[in-house]
């Protein structure tokens, strides 16, 4: 278990970290997620007694880190950062870390096994790849076989493999009951290994949910119309007493109304319908619009909160999150998408180009 | 609190695990030792061409060390690569969830990066001692000579207190090239220049590198009733190492990782 109370960390006059209060519990993956700049590697630096909180507490089984004897028989950590030297073979550096806590040396090559990395045991790190590097990471967080583990951005660097893998690792090691906190600053990932979810932006919580309630409340459905006597249908609509929201191509939305209703409302007034369409808004979008205030850097052009990008409801090559009712949990043998594992992030954006798909 | 033992053995894995360890001290060795060992022969072979004065004050023992003036850039080297390639690799982060009491971290990589300086600075003084001697022939000196047993260990500490230095100053520069860009000129350029430039050198004398050397010598040289003695100097040179040591902690205490 790891709380945090009131946690807040200034940087000069920067506020990384915000008076953040919540707790991480066992049993479950707990995604931590949120932009980049949110502040999610400085709490788990905090966390680990790296970085000094300004102010707070932060408390891993009621403990202080520093109070912990040989801590990483209670937690291990993946770090963003490369936190590795390169000119150490893979071997002498988990074998160092794991004598300083008085870990067998039969572990190293126990997760040296987990992790993929026993034919490369031998080799320096330095010459490893992203991905390599990163399942490196990952063995010495398991070296002391913990009860909490916690990853910074993991699947960063991975392959769809790799991510397929790690998703599966965390997944299993929460099953056995232990703490396992991850962040990323992409829901779509989030979406597909965590139960719970703490959302934060500009160091501030914005959520601390079940991945289930975040969803209902979270994905927003409505139903859009789109027509060549654009006037009368919203007169049509407004006198039917729905609220109308024209978007910027032409379209009416109107939220929370079933499309069959709809139809025949227009139907009744003889007007020509050339879209009538369900939608719903994507997980994405969601977090989008939660932490659109909170965003530290934007790629090209601002998001605009409420300006939703509409996403066709029904069909079925947009994956689950598109469409449908929402699940409470994701689909157990969800693959990543071939070759875009890395681009998730970005798919709400223009969800009908559907390009490689 | 981990146990001591444990972190001790970490820090000896990690520093027999990179290959710097071995390259800056065979290089310290090798360097001192076969520089020392031609300087000898030069001697040797020039002494009739010799003024008497300087025949007279002329020192065997210290001539055996001249080497160290170079090698010790190799042992510059190492110090500020085992604390400061922490931070340039962004190890520190692994080795401090590791090992979170960061007094215990920093006493065990002080004390087994000192035992292995200590002992590669005596192997590479008793070696170059006793070879130089052999080259000098009949101008040489004996170990059981008054003073001269004392200048060798002397030398062979001056070595590990030069590394200790370095570490405690790296542990407060963070960074290998501001590390080296720092100690290698001023051993190497700045305190030896400043050492010879009168009224300056009132000053320099007191600086690690000059204060230190002083136990290797055996025969006072012509200018050298200075306000310390062989123990004196080395005494001058622990307080530097001491306070390097300590301001090192300081930092790495109040620091985030
Ligand atoms: N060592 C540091 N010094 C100054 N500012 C920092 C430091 N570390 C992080 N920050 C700032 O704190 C904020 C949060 O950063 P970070 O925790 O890395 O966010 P995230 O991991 O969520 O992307 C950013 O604005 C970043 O620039
Ligand atoms: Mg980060």
């Amino acid at each position: 278990m790891i709380e945090l109370q009131g946690l807040t960390k200034r940087y000069g006059d920067r506020t990384a970290v915000d008076h953040l209060t919540f707790t991480v519990r066992p049993g479950v993956v707990t995604g931590f997620l949120g932009p980049n700049g949110a502040g999610k590697s400085t709490t788990m630096r905090m966390l680990l007694g790296l970085d000094a909180p300004t102010s707070g507490d932060v408390r891993i089984d009621g403990k202080h880190y520093a109070q912990l004897s040989e801590p990483l028989k209670h937690i291990g950590a993946l770090l963003d950062a490369k936190s590795i030297h390169g000119g150490r073979t893979a071997y002498d550096h988990l074998l160092c870390i794991a004598q300083s806590n008085r870990i067998p040396t039969r572990r190293v090559g126990e997760v040296l096994e987990t992790v993929g990395l026993s034919a490369v045991a031998r080799k320096r790190s330095k010459g490893f790849s992203l991905g390599m590097g990163q399942r490196l990471g990952i063995a010495a967080a398991l070296l002391g076989d913990p009860e909490i583990l916690m990853f910074d951005e993991p699947v960063n660097g991975l392959d769809p493999e790799g991510i397929h893998w790690i998703r599966n690792l965390m997944k299993g090691l929460a099953a056995q009951g232990r703490t396992v906190f991850v962040s990323s600053h992409l829901m779509s990932e989030m979406a597909l290994t965590a139960e719970h979810l703490i959302v934060i932006g500009r160091g501030r919580l914005l959520a601390d949910t079940s991945m289930a309630d975040f969803i209902e409340k979270n994905s927003r459905s409505f139903v859009r119309l789109r027509s060549p006597q654009p006037e009368r249908l919203r007169d049509v609509l407004t006198a039917a007493g729905h609220t109308v929201v024209s978007t910027g191509d032409g379209a009416f939305e109107i939220t929370g109304k079933d499309a069959a209703e709809l139809g025949e409302l227009a139907a009744q007034h003889q007007l020509v319908l050339h879209e009538l369409s369900p939608q719903r808004a994507s997980l994405e979008e969601a977090f989008m619009q939660l932490t659109a205030e909170s965003v530290e850097y934007h790629a090209h052009g601002a998001v605009t909160p409420g300006a939703s990008v509409p996403v066709p409801a029904a069909p079925a090559q947009q994956g689950w999150q598109h469409g449908g009712p929402p699940p409470t949990a994701p689909p157990p043998q969800q693959q990543p998408p071939q070759g875009g594992g890395q681009q998730w992030g970005s798919q709400w954006r223009n969800p009908g180009s559907g390009k490689g798909r | 609190m981990a146990a001591p033992s444990a972190i001790l053995q970490s820090e000896w894995t990690k520093i027999r695990s990179v290959r710097s360890t071995i390259w800056t001290l065979a290089l310290a060795f090798i360097v001192t030792v076969a520089l020392g060992a031609i300087i000898c022969l030069v001697f040797d072979n020039t002494w009739d061409s010799l003024s008497p004065d300087d025949q007279a004050t002329f020192d065997p023992t210290n001539t055996s060390f001249v080497g160290m003036q170079l090698g010790q850039l190799a042992l510059i080297v190492f110090g500020v690569l085992v604390i400061a390639s922490e931070y340039s690799t962004g190890m520190i982060r692994t080795s401090l969830a590791a090992v979170p009491q960061r007094g215990s971290f920093y006493a065990s990589k002080v004390a087994v990066a000192g035992a292995l300086a200590l002992v590669v600075g005596m192997a590479t003084s008793f070696v170059v001692f006793f070879l130089g001697q052999a080259l000098l022939g009949s101008h040489k000196a004996q170990i059981s000579d008054p003073g001269v047993l004392r200048a060798v260990v002397g030398a062979g500490l001056y070595m590990t207190l030069l590394v200790l230095l370095c570490v405690g100053a790296a542990a407060m520069l963070r960074s290998p090239m501001l590390g080296l860009g720092i100690l290698m000129p001023f051993f190497f350029l700045v305190s030896p220049i400043l050492s010879v430039i009168p009224k300056v050198k009132k000053v320099a004398q007191y600086f690690p590198d000059q204060a230190g050397q002083k136990i290797m010598q055996v025969v006072p040289g012509s200018d050298s009733n200075g306000p310390y003695g062989p123990w004196g100097g080395i005494g001058i040179m622990a307080v530097w190492v001491a306070v390097a040591l300590l301001g090192g902690y300081l930092v790495l205490r109040q620091r985030d990782a």
